[in-house]
Formats: structure tokens, sequence, C-alpha cells
């Protein structure tokens, strides 16, 4: 378990979610002529002027909104994802460079599949955590890819969701420790250079993703002695809709617990950004001295497991900034011809 | 492939930078070279609010070079409400959610796509203000 020498919490945060959302049953019109369940009703589709880069900048203005602080006390702008728009050119600077934190910035990028900005946030904590710097933005973002017709394209989807790490007596929220479980398990990769990543199918599950995340879970919560009972809400990584809510039955946890945070029915999988959007959204209606407990997960693969105390500040931050429910009250739906012309899925020749 | 034009203009783009005067408190955009007689350090940078309403507006259905694959799109002119006129796309709207007067706010999106060994370009556009 890490516990940073000076305790740490959630300055502010912030989400972003596209304006355009396809249904599953539309995606399945075209493969699978209309027949099968669909794993999200809906997922998020960025608009043609989308990508990593520009919702990680609105994120962020919504987490330096919250917080009330100029863009130059930030010391780092991490930003976590696999799809970032240049393989090399760094999302962070323009973020950064868009926020006004430059030059005297440490800005980044980071990769690990969806739980890239997790790993921006245990890394913000350890920044702030041994008192290098007051402040530090934590990035996850994903325009996700999915393959025309495969499993994946029901859910890969996109969004963002910034969390501005600094000390706990400013916080909205406590981030009480974390911990992280790690292990190179190949259910889902994507070689460079490739467009779309491939996945393990039923192997993607049990030795991956249920594997990890009750690893990491368990152990945080026997180090904290505490019990999923402990806790107000809880958070977990979303790939579908019905993965979070087996993991959180197989924990112990409730679907009450879950409810708030639980986005992809609606939205799909944001990858980077979903259980980072989960916890924002969770913040969005959590009261003070309410517990919450998250756990990340990235494929081939690892899991980050946190526990987080919401302080009475958050009362007066939540409202600076829009709400995931604004974000999610939107709603514009596109059908699959707009949708294949906006991901670039289409021959100009 | 113009990196030095676009990199010269990333303030005003990406966070709507331009200036004030340090004297007047006159606000203007973009941000313009001193005029000869005027001392150079007269008007500093100051970031707009990127809060605004529609002056006027239009809907471009056969989209420039370049701007194909998120045609047909809307431009307009955007009153700011600390006063200067800037023209801009707009985005995540509907061309029948349009009206003058409109408020609108400032988000930073991709403007433009300079080619597979070229830069993708950031900057302004306008949205109806959410929430």
């Amino acid at each position: 378990m890490k516990q940073p020498d000076r305790p740490v919490g959630l300055v502010g945060y912030g989400v972003y979610v596209p304006r355009y959302r396809i249904a599953g049953k539309e995606i399945a019109r075209i493969w699978t002529d209309g027949q099968g369940g669909v794993p999200v009703d809906a997922k998020s589709v960025p608009g043609p002027d989308e990508d990593t880069i520009t919702m990680s900048i609105e994120a962020a203005r919504n987490a330096l909104a919250r917080a009330a602080l100029p863009a130059t006390a930030l010391s780092a702008v991490w930003v976590g994802s696999e799809s970032h728009p240049y393989s090399v050119k760094p999302s962070g600077t323009v973020v950064a460079e868009a926020l006004g934190t430059t030059p005297w910035i440490s800005a980044a990028d980071w990769e690990f599949a969806c739980k890239a900005g997790s790993e921006a946030m245990t890394a913000s904590m350890g920044l702030v955590g041994s008192g290098m710097a007051d402040y530090a933005l934590a990035i996850g973002a994903d325009t996700a890819q999915g393959r025309p017709g495969d499993a994946l394209e029901y859910t890969a989807s996109a969004g963002a969701a910034a969390l501005l790490i600094g000390p706990a007596e400013q916080s909205v929220a406590v981030i009480e420790a974390t911990l992280s479980y790690v292990t190179d398990t190949p259910d889902f990769f994507r070689r460079a250079d490739r467009p779309y990543p491939v996945h393990g199918h039923r192997f993607t599950g049990e030795p991956a993703y249920f594997h990890h995340i009750r690893s990491a879970a368990t152990r945080l919560l026997d180090k904290l002695g505490r019990t999923p009972a402990d806790y107000t809400y809880a958070i977990f990584h979303q790939p579908n809709a019905k993965f979070p809510q087996s993991v959180a039955k197989q924990l112990g946890f409730s679907n009450a617990q879950i409810a708030p945070g639980l986005l992809s029915p609606q939205i799909g999988n944001t990858y980077s950004a979903i259980a980072l959007a989960g916890l924002c959204a969770t913040l969005d209606v959590a009261q003070p001295g309410d517990t919450i407990f998250m756990t990340t997960y990235g494929s081939s693969a690892g899991s980050d497991a946190y526990s987080i105390v919401v302080t009475p500040t958050l009362l007066e931050r939540r409202n600076r900034a829009p709400l995931m429910s604004s974000y999610l009250a939107r709603q514009e739906f596109v059908d699959y011809a707009v949708y294949v012309k906006w991901r670039n899925e289409l021959v100009l020749g | 492939m113009d990196l030095a034009k676009h990199w010269r203009q990333k303030a005003a783009r990406y966070r709507l930078e331009g200036q004030r005067h340090r004297v007047t408190g006159d606000v203007r955009f973009p941000a313009q070279p001193a005029i000869p007689g005027e001392d150079t350090d007269v008007w500093e940078p100051f970031v707009f609010s990127g809060q605004g309403e529609i002056y006027s507006f239009a809907v471009l259905r056969q989209a420039a070079t370049g701007f194909e694959q998120i045609g047909p799109y809307p431009v307009a002119l955007v009153k700011l409400v600390e006063g200067p006129l800037v023209s801009a796309q707009l985005t995540d709207c509907a061309e029948a959610d349009l009206a003058i007067g409109q408020p609108v706010e400032m988000v930073t999106r991709r403007l433009k796509d300079m080619g597979e060994d070229g830069l993708l370009v950031y900057g302004y556009k306008f949205r109806p203000v959410l929430r």
C-alpha cells in the first residue's frame, strides 16, 4: 500500500464527453442484421474536430475552474491515453499551452491501455505527496478505436476526465492510499502503426479484468482493515455494462454503491477516462464524509486501487464547472454512415 | 509546412489570448504589433473569457478544401463580452439551434489536419453555452 508523506487529495476535477452518440442497435443493424444483444445501449462518438487533446483541454479547464486556481499554479500536466493524436509529439504540451501553464511545467504522456489516466494520478500523488510540487494535473482521455464489426466497436468510445491533485487540506476529496497490481497478461493490445487493437475474447475476462481488479481491490481493503460496507460508493473500470457490475458483486459491493459512477451503459468505454469519469460523476452527487473506493484496469494488464474520503470543500466547488449530467444530457445520435465518416474509416483516395 | 506560422499563433488560437492596453484598459483581438511611436510594451497579453454571443452567422454547405470531413458547418462573427468581434467556426450545434444574439462559449478544437506528415492544427471555435 502506498501513502504519500504529505497527505494529498483532489483539489479539483472535471470531465468531458462529446455531444454525439451512436446506438448499439445501429451498429448491430450494419453487422448482425440487428440480431442479438448489445453490450451497451449507446456510446459517445467524438465530433469531427475532437480528439484526445481537445477533450483533455476541456476536462482540464473544468478541473481548474473547480479548484479556482490559476493555470500557472500547476507543476505537471500529464495525459494518459492510448489514442494520443501523434505517435511522437506530446499531447501534454498542447494541453499545457491551451491552459496557459507553459513554460515552467512538466508535461508528458502516459500509456497503459485503459489505466493510463490512473497511472498519471498515482504519479501526481507522488509528486505532490513528496513535496516536490503543490499541484499536478492527471488526465485520462481517449477516442478509442474499434475494428468495424468487432465486438469492441460497440463500446470503444470517447471522453476525458481530469483530476487536479493537491494538498489534502485544500481538497474536495482526500486520497487515503493506493496500490497497484500488474502482470504481463496479454488480453488486449495494439501493435505499433496498426489502426485497431486486438483482444483475446473471453481471455479478457477472468484472468485479465476480474483477476487484476479483485487482486488490487482486495489487498487495499485488507491493508486498510476495511470491507466494502465501509464505503458509500465504488467505481470499477467499465469495458462494458456487465463487467463492473459482476466484479462489484464478486467483491461484495452493491449495485447502489456503483450506480452514480456507472457510465458505460450510456456512453460506452471511454478507456483511460472511464473510471476517472466515474469518480467525477460520483463526486457530483457525494456528500462530505462519504467514502469512495475506486479500482481501475488497464489491459495487458494492471489495476490501481484508491481509497478516497469526501471533504466539506466539495459542496462549494462542485457547481463551478459542468457536472457529468450536463454532458450526458446533450446527446445527439448519429447513424453509422456519419460515424464512419467522422472516424476516418472511409478511403477518400 | 508552415510550422512557424502555426506556432506563432498558438496563444491566440489555443486560449484566445489577445492584448489589453496597460493605460486605457482597452482590449483587442488578435494581438497586433505596436505602432510607430507607441511603447512596445504598452499592450500586455490578455486572455479573453471565451464568453460571447452570435453577432451573425452562415452555414457552409460546400466545405472548403480540407474541411470536407466536418461539412456542412456554421461560421460566425462572435461578439466577445469584452468587446472584440471574432470570426470563427461554430461547433456542437445544429443549424436550427442557431440565432443572432445566442450566447456561445469558446472551446479548443482541431481546426485542420495538414495531412499524414503534417501538423494537426488546434484552435478556438465557439459552441452554444453548455449547462
